[in-house]
């Protein structure tokens, strides 16, 4: 109960689904041998801290950002930049980290003290806006960020696939620095929801409720609210900054594409609304299911898409084409803030747990 | 407090001319900045043109919010819309388009406007029908919706025209630019502009001179009110959410022409764009937006000429400057 800052599930079932997710998660490298599922695992990590920390701002201060995905590119960026420019070496990997995480935060305090003060619904458009600024800027700078092409680098020694920290003799199977680097972003990523998961539960969390509900009353209550919202936007730039460290650390890359683009931010989105807005386990819920769905269904659309060009009908194939999976999931979006907008954890709770706590509207 | 005889005229509000200047006054600046007088007239045509076709897109958005408090995210797949549906009439007429004739450019062009704005109106009618009624009063779930609209309108566009860019190429008698002197107006530019003005002002007469443009300006003022003296509010913002949608495909057909090209991710660009000139202009502001517009264009072509780095981010220092100076937009419409 500590760990989880007295905030459990609340439901039998979604205890059990993420249960059954973290134990995969924790046992992928032996369980799925091959490069891909630890890759999605890795991504389900990763974007389950991301998602968590924009459910700090989406479903407990109520304020849509844009520009999660400019923090996220920041820490990407950051430790690219670093480890590009100083070689793989341990000093480099901190001089990233010391730089992106304070440049985020700093960029987070500033957009926010900008935006929050004037009418909410200003935030969400400025958000946008500087998002896509920053997304050309880095794309422009290309001495500095290597343009559209990226930064590709190389990680320190201790992490890199080719070395053997067991060898196969062993216990069966080879312990290499790819699964070192697997469970560094597990432990990072399962941190920063954790800590995640005591901000939302503190005094602080209550006040960021108290104004998502009702603005104007907790100002009349005596809380300063811009303070609060700066507050809460700084620390999800943070761990948003944190993730894009832990994703550029595993992919040994880092680009407007795979840190940047606004595409991101939809998926973001996309997964914290699937997921349960406002409930920190539904981050890991949405990820764990959009990310599946990227990774697995695609092919099962490229299979029906076949079928149907085969088939001769119109449109069809177009609709089906691995591609246009997005188009399913955008709908599955719709449909979800429509029908059920507490999320896949809210119905959970409202189904199968404890009906009193009633952690939906 | 004075007297007033009946037959007196109502005191009039005192008019606020200061973001009327702005333009002009930024205008004027550039003049020695710039330094050759003709390129200065160059650059100002194209932000006007430029800053006309934005108006025309953004004009829809900020209504809609003014009227009904609806933030439309989704603003930008009308414009994407727009512009696919008229390379539908464009395409298979590319023939006639290649004479050079005015009248007959002109009676390919105009129904391939005509069609893409009855098109994106109907499907702003779904679109306020399916996503937005069920919302209202609701900024988040607005925001959320829409914003999945726009993911759906755009995939759909994809699905249907594919990932590749159409070439949309400006009719023969278009080309080229009028010379006066040393003076170089290209004639489509000219085009928009006059199309541009003509929305504003056909905006601006049914909104000030007519009954329909009285309830509307009373429904942005109070939404309540106009409710209870008994009209359905509910059907004059559907009427409004369509007009905006519908001018948002005109806009995107004249940017395809502009760009000569159409692509499903110029929404994307294009949301951003509009987004910067309703906030400028302030919320529910039609005079804002089109002096937002004109302000945003002109930034980019001063900018893009004088400072051609500091293009990518003039629009946000833009923004940030005018919030600084009036932090609800230049003209602050509603109480929200």
């Amino acid at each position: 109960m500590m760990i989880l800052s007295g905030d459990p599930p609340r439901s039998r079932v979604l205890t059990l689904v993420l249960v059954v997710i973290i134990l995969a998660l924790v046992a992928t490298p032996f369980l799925f041998p091959g490069a891909k599922a630890l890759n999605v695992a890795a991504k389900i990590c990763v974007f389950a801290a991301l998602v968590a920390s924009y459910d700090l701002l989406l479903g407990y201060t109520g304020s849509v950002s844009f520009a999660h995905t400019m923090f996220y590119g920041i820490g990407s960026y950051a430790i690219a930049i670093a480890l590009y420019g100083m070689g793989p070496n341990w000093g480099a990997v901190a001089t990233g980290i010391v730089i992106g995480l304070p440049l985020a935060a700093l960029l987070a305090l500033a957009i926010g003290l900008f935006s929050l003060r004037v009418a909410a619904i200003f935030f969400a458009m400025i958000t946008l806006a500087v998002a896509s600024a920053f997304q050309v800027l880095a794309s422009q700078l290309s001495w500095l960020t290597g343009g559209e092409d990226g930064r590709s680098f190389q990680l320190p020694e201790l992490l890199r696939p080719g070395t053997v920290l067991i060898s196969k003799s062993v216990l069966g199977f080879e312990v290499n620095g790819r699964i070192l680097t697997y469970y560094l972003v597990f432990a990072v990523s399962a941190l920063m929801i954790l800590a995640l998961l005591r901000v939302v539960n503190s005094p602080f969390g209550r006040v960021l409720q108290a104004i998502r509900e009702n603005r104007f009353r907790a100002e009349a209550l005596g809380f300063r609210t811009v303070f609060h919202l700066s507050y809460a936007n700084c620390l999800a730039a943070l761990v948003a900054a944190g993730a894009g460290i832990l994703n550029a650390l595993w992919l040994r890359y880092a680009g407007p594409d795979t840190s940047l683009s606004f595409s991101i931010m939809l998926d973001i989105l996309l997964m914290v609304v699937i997921g349960g807005m406002g409930t920190i386990y539904g981050a890991i819920i949405g990820a764990t299911i959009f990310i599946l769905a990227q990774n697995y269904l695609q092919s099962l659309m490229g299979i029906a898409s076949k079928a149907a060009s085969e088939a001769g009908l119109p449109l069809l194939p177009g609709l089906l084409h691995p591609d246009r999976w997005l188009l399913w999931l955008g709908l599955l979006f719709i449909a979800s803030v429509y029908f059920f907008p507490t999320g896949v954890v809210g119905r959970l709770r409202n189904v199968g747990g404890d009906k009193s706590a009633g952690g939906s509207h | 407090m004075t007297e007033l005889a009946a037959t007196d005229p109502l005191p009039k509000p005192k008019r606020d001319i200061a973001p009327i200047l702005l333009p002009v006054a930024v205008a004027v600046v550039m003049i020695p900045l710039i330094g050759s007088p003709s390129t200065w007239l160059t650059l100002t045509a194209a932000s006007l043109a430029m800053g006309m076709m934005i108006f025309i897109m953004a004009s829809g958005l900020t209504l809609v919010f003014g009227l009904m408090d609806v933030l439309n995210f989704g603003h930008g797949a009308f414009i994407a819309v727009g512009a696919y549906v008229a390379t539908l009439v464009l395409a298979p007429f590319a023939a006639s388009l290649q004479v050079d004739s005015l009248w007959m450019n002109l009676a390919v062009l105009a129904p391939a406007a005509l069609l893409s704005m009855a098109v994106s109106g109907a499907l702003g009618l779904i679109v306020e029908r399916v996503l937005i009624l069920p919302v209202y009063g609701q900024h988040l779930k607005q925001i959320l919706m829409t914003t999945g609209g726009l993911i759906v309108a755009e995939q759909t566009l994809y699905a249907v025209w594919g990932p590749q860019i159409i070439p949309t190429p400006l009719p023969t008698s278009l080309r080229g630019s009028f010379i006066l002197g040393d003076v170089a107006i290209a004639k489509y530019r000219v085009l928009a502009m006059l199309i541009g003005l003509a929305v504003f002002i056909a905006i601006q007469l049914v909104l000030n001179r007519t009954k329909l443009g009285l309830l509307i300006r009373a429904g942005v003022e109070n939404r309540e009110m106009v409710e209870a003296l008994g009209y359905r509010i509910r059907r004059l913002f559907l009427g409004v959410f369509m007009t905006g949608s519908a001018l948002a495909g005109l806009g995107g057909v004249m940017w395809a022409l502009y760009r000569e090209q159409v692509h499903a991710s110029m929404s994307d660009d294009l949301t951003v764009l509009i987004f910067i000139v309703v906030i400028i202009g302030g919320l529910g502001s039609i005079g804002g937006c089109f002096i937002g517009a004109i302000l945003v264009a002109m930034v980019a072509n001063y900018g893009g000429f004088l400072v051609p780095k500091l293009a990518l981010v003039s629009n946000i220092l833009l923004m940030v400057a005018v919030l600084m100076w009036r932090p609800r937009g230049l003209y602050a419409v509603t109480s929200r």
